[in-house]
């Protein structure tokens, strides 16, 4: 394999470990990163990662319960194949970590300690400290440094990627990047490249995500003809600290250990917290859900204080949409104790403490469950074909999608550390597929140089024309991007209407034409920061209209998509042989919708804006049901369900069966 | 509690922020200062002052100018990125509230590159030399391969404790600009010159200077791992070494600049208990 080369671009949990596997499989790599890969967004993960383990394992765990809670918690939006793939992947994959030195929390005994996260009934989630992400990425670019030094990878920090380059049949060869320092944009000739670079939260203009994560890397590819599904599910979390730069996590432990939210009842109450007496407080999650009060699931927290700030105009602060998130009840010593790590931060980056004052806090974007298309092959036991050149490719021969930036494994909505492990398991995985793919094509390096030297010529004259753009006339980029993401965080995050998505759809429509005309206030050629931001600028723009035409076009609530006007109603009889009949009528409409709307939104783009169409989804392994969390008549709902299924299953014995068997067999 | 409580009234607060940026072109040009004011709102930090900068792109007196450059990434200070010397202090940018900076210092805000390493642009410094140092302690776990070969080593929970802290280093570089013994290195590209020939130069350069206290920690890291001791004997080789822990003048600056709190001093010490039983050792192997 010594003439191959691959082009990794990304290095976070997923860029890396694809660089390692590769390198270990003896090709040489070059990897790509906007910054050092050390400090890539994975660096921000708290919580954990998961995986069946010795422990679970003894109480009933396997893999398959692990496959089965991400395909239920993500509203059986995946393709099968892929997340079970992953799912008995994940204890190898926290071995390895482990291996590679991994500072994992230890029992008394020294094993790995677990904790519990949503979604499920296990301790599966492995965690070091509070900075698993961190540690789980340093463990990974420790081995690609070793790899650099056996001079298999080559590092190519502060660099941009611009833009995948096809030759005349379609296939990938490479790629155009910019160095960032000098500005040198120049070709890359790789007979793969691999794309691992990360969520796209800056389109929201401030979400929990770094810097970092534009999405443009992802949009240039969707704009050289790769596909990107499930754009519309975007993942809210619904407790973060907002800051004028960036909406950092606050722990949901905070309301478990009694943390209550409120607002003033009266609209712009200017008094300091303290002085606004009980009887003028709102406690809104209390007062509308008596049973839950303030720990109501996470998607309800989430509704219920966007809708109390952007609708019912209640937000404590004049400048930014926020509640109270009050723990100056408790006292200071228990306090410190149960909740000591999480309060240090509100108080490292608010400079207010929070055992003094309530906290301000607003849901943050999060996480993006869609992302570039990709393919897959199954094997014969419903998992994936390890080494097959289609596992992770994107509808562009030769170009690779892998972490957060592909649309594959959390469907409509993600578990918590179910990412980190998506992300690392698809790296690894990815490797031996390519390797294969290689075998089987003319190397890069051997093409004509005109493909390449053409693709370059294109990139400098977009680049040029931007910065000829006549200064202090146009658009200024920093403020369109405040435009884009306010207009996004309105229309397209907790709740959606689809006469906002509508308006929201023609107003970002209208910037791509408007980014064009963004006007410099740097027009040099050395560390030009400006240029590069207005370019990633004019890339979010793509994705933001496949988030709100997938958004607008999916008339029903799945998962992190919430449409108050497409969404099934809770029981309201309350006489029992109604309330059945009620509920016989739930599970028609359920099924009725299903086979409407269990498919993935796919856009590809048409030049100025994208086309989207349905797809099936590959349920080979589990039949869709209803994901009844918290539902009132959710109890009569499921009985009436599991009769249906348990009817169609005798009218149609022998499918059932080797569905079962799939399931033990493995 | 440093805290402004409720009762500082938003009155008293300004109404403008005036921030002394100490600019460079590119390597090799000189260093100006440049006045900018931005309006003041509260929780900002320094981060959210240089956003507001560059969207102006106007200086203090009006006039147009490029934005200012600066580097930064996860803005909740663990991916190392934003250092820069505020007020005279080396910090990371993201977690320097202006609040608290105005109590220092209400008259204006002061930011400055790192100084010992060089400037790319602005507030832009080229760190590679410390990155380099941790390939120079081979700050790895030499495992076999990435197969599937069952689990780990078994790892005391006293060992956990002691290790978490020293991976946490976030390789912003604060310690290295406080070291008195860490000193600027700046390999300038000649006219015409291969990156072979400039990143071999560079590796030079920095191979005969000190390597600086992160990683004599990450070396010590990797010396205590099962797996990771494998390479301990090449580790103290290189501490032992031209810019080893002899360089080392104990002047515990380090220590008390690190944003993560790394025990760099204890770090140290055991380095140098380890490096003088390696030397004694190799006298006897001889
Ligand atoms: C605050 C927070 C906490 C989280 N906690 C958890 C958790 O506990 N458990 C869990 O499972 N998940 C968690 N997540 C999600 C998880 O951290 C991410 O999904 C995951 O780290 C993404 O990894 P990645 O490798 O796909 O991309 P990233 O780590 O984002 O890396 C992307 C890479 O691509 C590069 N890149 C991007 N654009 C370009 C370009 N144009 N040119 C060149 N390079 C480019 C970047 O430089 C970077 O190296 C959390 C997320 C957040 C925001
Ligand atoms: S103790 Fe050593 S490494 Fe630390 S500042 Fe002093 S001289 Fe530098
Ligand atoms: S030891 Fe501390 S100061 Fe030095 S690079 Fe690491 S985190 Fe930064
Ligand atoms: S931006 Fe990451 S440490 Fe400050």
């Amino acid at each position: 394999m010594a003439n191959n080369r691959v082009l990794v671009v990304g290095g976070g949990l997923a860029g890396l470990s694809a660089t390692m596997k590769l390198a270990e499989l003896g090709v040489a790599v070059d990897l790509l990163s906007l910054t050092p890969v050390k400090r890539s967004h994975s660096v921000c993960a708290q919580g954990g990662i998961n995986s069946v383990n010795d422990q679970t394992r003894q109480q009933g765990d396997n893999e398959w319960n692990h496959f089965d809670d991400t395909i239920y918690g993500g509203d059986f939006l995946q393709n099968q194949p892929p997340v079970k793939e992953m799912a008995y992947w994940a204890p190898k994959v926290i071995d390895l970590m482990d291996r590679l030195g991994v500072t994992f929390n230890r029992t008394p005994e020294g094993y790995i300690d677990r904790r519990r996260f949503g979604g499920t009934l296990y301790k599966r989630t492995a965690f070091a400290g509070a900075t698993t992400g961190q540690q789980l990425l340093y463990a990974l670019d420790e081995q690609v440094r070793r790899w650099e030094v056996e001079g298999l990878v080559k590092k190519y920090e502060f660099w941009d990627f611009l833009g995948p380059i096809l030759d005349d049949n379609g296939r990938c060869v490479g790629a155009v990047a910019q160095d960032m320092v000098s500005m040198e944009i120049r070709s890359f000739a790789a007979d793969a490249v691999v794309v691992a670079t990360g969520g796209c939260g800056l389109i929201y203009g401030r979400s929990t995500m770094s810097v970092f994560c534009t999405g443009s890397a992802a949009s240039r590819c969707f704009q050289a003809g790769a596909k990107y599904g499930n754009g519309e599910f975007i993942q809210v979390h619904p407790t973060a600290i907002p800051g004028a730069d960036k909406l950092r996590l606050m722990s949901e432990s905070a309301r478990g250990e009694g943390g209550r939210v409120w607002v003033p009842r009266k609209p712009n109450d200017t008094r300091a917290p303290k002085q606004i007496p009980a009887s003028e407080r709102y406690f809104f999650l209390e007062e509308r859900f008596p049973k839950y009060g303030n720990l109501v699931p996470r998607d309800i927290a989430t509704r219920e204080i966007f809708n109390i700030c952007v609708n019912e105009g209640l937000s404590v602060d004049p400048t930014r949409m926020c509640v109270y998130l009050d723990l100056t009840h408790i006292p200071r010593h228990e306090l410190d104790r149960k909740l000591g790590g999480i309060l240090e931060i509100y108080e490292k980056f608010q400079g207010v403490d929070p055992r003094e004052e309530p906290m301000k806090i607003f849901p943050a974007v999060h996480y993006s469950m869609g992302g570039l298309w990709v393919d897959y092959e199954a094997n014969g036991e419903g998992g994936l074909l390890p080494g097959s050149p289609r596992n992770q490719s994107t509808n562009v021969p030769g170009l690779y999608a892998i972490g957060e930036c592909d649309y594959q494994y959390h469907g409509a909505n993600r578990l918590g550390a179910n990412s980190l492990l998506s992300c690392i398991f698809s790296g690894l995985f990815v490797g031996p597929g390519i390797v294969n793919w290689m075998k089987s094509n003319k190397a890069a390096a051997d093409l004509p140089k005109s493909i390449f030297e053409r693709a370059v010529g294109e990139h400098t004259a977009r680049h040029k024309k931007l910065l000829s753009n006549a200064s202090g006339t146009g658009e200024n980029p920093y403020l369109l991007h405040q435009e884009l993401g306010d207009i996004m965080t309105r229309t397209a995050t907790v709740v959606r209407y689809n006469n906002q998505l509508t308006e929201a759809y023609e107003k970002v429509s209208a910037m791509v034409e408007r980014s064009q005309r963004c006007s410099l206030a740097d027009t040099g050629n050395w560390t030009n920061q400006n240029v590069i931001f207005t370019k990633s600028l004019q890339d979010m723009i793509p994705i933001a209209q496949c988030i709100l035409k997938g958004a607008l076009m999916r008339d029903e609530s799945r998962g992190a998509h919430f449409k108050p006007d497409f969404c099934m109603p809770s029981l309201q009889a309350t006489d029992p042989t109604e309330r059945r009949l009620e509920a016989e009528k739930w599970c028609d409409a359920f099924e009725e919708n299903t086979s409407k709307f269990l498919k993935s939104s796919v856009c590809s783009w048409k030049g100025q804006e994208p086309d989207l169409v349905f797809e099936d989804i590959d349920t080979r392994l589990m039949k869709p049901r209803p994901r009844l969390y918290g539902l009132v008549g959710g109890e009569v709902i499921e009985e009436v369900w599991k009769q249906r299924s348990r009817s169609k299953e005798e009218s149609a014995p022998s499918k059932p069966a080797a569905t079962k068997q799939l399931a033990g067999s493995v | 509690m440093i805290a402004p409580g409720p009762e500082v009234s938003p009155s008293r607060r300004p109404s403008k922020i005036n921030v002394r940026v100490l600019r460079q072109d590119g390597p090799g040009t000189p260093p100006y200062w440049e006045r900018h004011q931005v309006d003041y709102e509260p929780d900002m930090n320094v981060i959210s002052v240089l956003q507001k900068i560059a969207a102006q792109a106007t200086t203090f007196d009006g006039k147009k100018v490029s934005p200012v450059a600066w580097d930064c990434g996860c803005l909740e200070e663990v991916c190392g990125s934003c250092t820069m010397v505020i007020n005279g202090r080396v910090r990371q940018s993201c977690s320097a509230l202006v609040d608290r900076l105005l109590e220092d210092n209400p008259e204006e805000i002061q930011l400055q590159p790192m100084t010992k390493f060089p400037v790319v642009r602005d507030l832009m410094i080229d760190r590679s030399r410390l990155f380099h140092s941790l390939k120079r302690v081979q700050a790895w776990v030499p495992v076999d391969s990435y197969f599937d070969m069952g689990a780990g080593p078994r790892i005391p929970r006293e060992d956990q404790e002691q290790n978490y802290p020293l991976s946490q280093c976030m390789s912003c570089g604060c310690c290295l600009e406080a070291c008195p013994q860490f000193n600027k290195v700046e390999v300038i590209r000649h006219a015409g010159e291969t990156d072979e020939a400039f990143d071999a130069r560079k590796k030079q350069a920095y191979d005969a200077e000190f390597i600086g206290p992160h990683a004599i920690s990450q070396a010590m890291l990797f010396n205590s791992h099962p797996v990771g001791k494998n390479l301990q004997k090449e580790r103290l080789e290189t501490l032992t070494g031209t810019g080893g822990i002899q360089a080392c003048g104990n002047a515990q600056n380090c220590v008390a600049v690190c944003p993560k709190e790394i025990p760099l001093t204890t770090s140290i010490a055991r380095a140098g208990r380890a490096a003088t039983l390696h030397t004694i050792k190799k006298l006897f192997d001889r």
